[in-house]
């Protein structure tokens, strides 16, 4: 049984003399920030961050040139990825923008809406959200509810998304809506829209996370309108698309990389002389480190490829996020302290930012469950 | 893939699937060596891949021995393969003859090296002990690094040369005791440039990680089919969900074992392999406990009798796991080096080409 396709890639030439320049940006972009805000990862948002990655055409690497992008490979992209979650880079600004809106459009947009949109996510002014999630829709996303009626040239939309990350911080969202009720099938009639979110019916209300954050919301439309031109694809095209999106979603090293602040700062707790066990531990963490680098390059070369690599991409996100949940456990299990906010050593107060973080990491994107689900589907059981 | 590894690979699989049957490795669990199928895997020219071809091998990279070596642990052949495809290489890199049949190589207990000194007639003798040799009894040859003049030696050993106590593992393949008592050596020279006298745990690890990648592809596959066959309350158990997870959970510690093993054997093709063989030692044993976990439990107690052919890859995965150094040991070795290294290479050490 070939079900899966990992194989080793070797990373371009240009890959390597790129990751340099990286490097480079990055010890000078990052100083000597602490691990705890390294720790946010793409949860830092950073519009100036942004923008500097913008003017250096780092934004939409692979995109065609017309729209403002590089034209380089997946790989190049790759590389840069890697070398931003690394570092602790505060990248979430454009992240969703050029992870899945940007190739959403490249993929199913209008010229007209590629025109519009592209060029300004590539210097990293334009930010996105994803309007896929409802309060009675989770897991289900093909039950969604919130309506878009044809009305006057565009649509009126009534109804409620929710965990709407950073919403309140980006201009646009690519919303999931119901445009058509087909009864006994509720893959059909939903389609994807550019969502302008100052519009007027457009109201967004903070949801404070369990740490007291303020990172995702709830979107409620009432009566909004949104005119026909931003409708993305055809009308009822909509779960192929989101499907394809999510994939992209669900690809990339940030599935496999959230705990690595911890282990940079843990591996400097023990020391250059550690004892046995804690040896040990740092010894399995770096396996599983270099493992699942080698796994998540591979999905990437198999997009360089033109393959469609959904179920790897599963697997590492399944296997990555489980490892990612591991290592604040593993650090309890190794040592005598206690996770802390304000005050304590930076492995405290990394070790208490990742702890209230990693329940959510096998939750975003498709849970644990729908993963496993996904996968054993690839596995001939469903 | 190389064409020689695709090459190798269909070569491979064909003749395991015809030869390497429930009945052969029964046979050799009763201490019957398998003569048919080492020779056909002689004829099939898949015995000593990394030799070049003036010595009468296949002159391929270890890139291509790996697809042979996982498929030994897929199919559980019963032959000492892989060791004969490190003995080989080992033989190869200090530029002596490899012979013909089943070569093996000898791990040492603890940090007490084997020694070579110089017999009369401008030889050499070896002395010391080797345990845990696979097919040590067996095997035409051993291959042994030892601490000779100036520096790591291999050494090649004729069968009969050293003392043998057997014993065997779990999977109940012969792991023997050699002691090496001033034994006389058929060749020896000086080790690649390559070789360190810990080469032999080195890379048994190496082969050791593949073989438990292709044990745990056959835990997977044998265990997604049975899920399709086997019915309860009236419908295959594959279809309720516990069972479909649990298998999700196995495939993806195949697939992360089989990633860790195969990109260990690539890095050896370019530069010292240590950190990505103590990984993937360390990887694949992991998925070795949990996998072979999550098959018995899915096989319910059919898997649990000897009738049943599944212990032939659980048995091998529970003992492989520990042989050439077990998770822990390659850990701290592993996490010692990242420790000394420090935090600040970290990163760039693993994406180090
Ligand atoms: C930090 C964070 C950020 C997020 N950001 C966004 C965002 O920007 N945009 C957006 O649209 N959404 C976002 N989400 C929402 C996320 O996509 C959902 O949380 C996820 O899809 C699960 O939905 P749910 O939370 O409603 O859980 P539910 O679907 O209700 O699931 C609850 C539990 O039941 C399990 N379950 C559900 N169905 C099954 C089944 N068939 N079999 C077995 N188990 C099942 C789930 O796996 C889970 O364990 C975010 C979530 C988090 C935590």
């Amino acid at each position: 049984m070939s079900v899966f396709h990992f194989e080793v890639r070797d990373l371009p030439p240009e890959g390597e003399a790129f990751r340099e320049e990286v490097r480079a940006f990055l010890r000078q972009a990052m100083g000597d920030r602490p691990s705890v805000r390294r720790a946010r990862s793409w949860g830092g948002f950073d519009p100036d961050f942004s923008k500097k990655l913008g003017a250096r055409g780092w934004i939409g690497l692979t995109w065609p040139k017309r729209y403002g992008g590089q034209e380089r490979s997946f790989l190049e992209r790759y590389v840069l990825l890697e070398e931003l979650l690394a570092a602790g880079a505060p990248a979430g600004a454009h992240w969703v923008a050029e992870r899945q809106s940007g190739p959403l459009l490249l993929r199913f947009g209008t010229e007209a809406q590629r025109e519009r949109f592209l060029p300004s996510i590539v210097r990293g002014e334009t930010y996105f959200a994803i309007g896929m999630s409802e309060p009675d829709s989770g897991s289900d996303l093909a039950s969604i509810r919130t309506r878009a009626v044809p009305k006057d040239g565009g649509y009126v939309v009534n109804g409620t998304k929710v965990w709407t990350s950073n919403a309140h911080r980006c201009q646009y969202a690519i919303a999931l809506f119901r445009t058509a009720v087909v009864p006994d099938k509720k893959h059909e009639g939903l389609s994807q829209f550019l969502v302008d979110l100052k519009s007027p019916g457009i109201a967004i209300r903070p949801i404070i996370d369990l740490a007291g954050s303020h990172h995702f919301n709830e979107v409620v439309f009432q009566d909004a309108f949104v005119p026909e031109d931003m409708r993305v694809g055809g009308e009822g095209d909509g779960w192929k698309q989101v499907t394809t999106e999510l994939a992209f979603e669900r690809s990339g090293p940030e599935r496999y990389l959230s705990s690595i602040a911890l282990i940079l700062e843990l591996i400097h707790h023990v020391g250059p002389d550690p004892e046995p066990r804690a040896a040990e531990a740092v010894g399995r963490l770096v396996a599983q480190l270099t493992t699942l680098r080698q796994m998540s390059l591979s999905v990437a070369g198999m997009l360089q490829a033109g393959q469609n690599p959904n179920l790897e991409a599963a697997v590492v996100k399944d296997v990555g996020t489980t490892f990612e949940q591991s290592v604040p456990e593993l650090v309890h299990a190794l040592m005598d302290i206690e996770p802390t906010i304000d005050s304590g050593s930076d492995l405290q107060q990394t070790l208490g930012y990742l702890v209230q973080r990693a329940p959510s990491f096998s939750l975003r994107g498709g849970t644990r469950e729908v993963l496993r689900g996904i996968i054993a589907r690839g596995l001939g059981l469903r | 893939m190389s064409e020689l590894g695709s090459l190798l690979a269909d070569t491979v699989t064909r003749l395991f699937n015809n030869l390497v049957t429930k009945e052969l490795i029964e046979s050799a669990e009763k201490g019957v060596w398998p003569d048919k199928l080492w020779r056909a895997l002689e004829e099939g020219g898949l015995t000593l891949p990394l030799v070049p071809e003036s010595r009468g091998g296949a002159g391929g990279a270890w890139s291509d021995a790996h697809v042979v070596v996982r498929a030994a642990g897929k199919h559980a052949a019963p032959v000492p393969l892989a060791e004969t495809i490190v003995a080989g290489w080992l033989l190869g890199e200090a530029a002596l003859e490899v012979p013909l049949g089943p070569l093996t190589i000898a791990p040492v207990e603890g940090d007490e090296p084997l020694r070579l000194t110089r017999a009369g007639g401008g030889g050499w003798k070896v002395s010391g002990t080797a345990s845990r040799v696979p097919w040590g009894g067996a095997a035409a040859h051993v291959v042994v690094v030892a601490e000779g003049d100036g520096g790591p030696m291999v050494a090649l050993v004729a069968r009969g040369a050293a003392r043998v106590v057997s014993d065997r593992n779990l999977a109940l393949e012969p792991r023997d005791t050699l002691v090496f008592d001033g034994a006389p050596v058929v060749a020896a020279a000086a080790a690649g440039r390559r070789i360190g006298v810990d080469a032999v745990i080195l890379y048994g690890a190496l082969v050791r990680a593949a073989q438990m990648a292709g044990a745990l592809e056959s835990l997977l596959e044998q265990s997604a089919r049975y899920a399709t066959e086997r019915r309860q309350f009236g419908r295959p158990i594959g279809n309720f969900q516990a069972i479909q997870h649990n298998l999700a959970l196995l495939a993806g510690h195949t697939a992360a074992a089989g990633m860790a093993a195969q990109h260990a054997f690539d890095v050896a093709d370019h530069t010292d392999p240590r950190r990505a063989v103590a990984a993937a030692k360390v990887r694949c044993g992991e998925a070795a406990g949990l996998g072979a976990g999550i098959a018995h439990q899915v096989h319910g107690a059919i898997g649990f009798t000897y009738e049943h052919s599944l212990h032939f890859s659980t048995r091998r995965l529970w003992s492989w796991r520990a042989e050439f150094g077990s998770e822990s040991r390659w850990a701290q070795a592993l996490g010692r080096a990242a420790a000394a290294r420090g935090a600040e290479h970290l990163w760039a050490d693993l994406t180090a080409r």
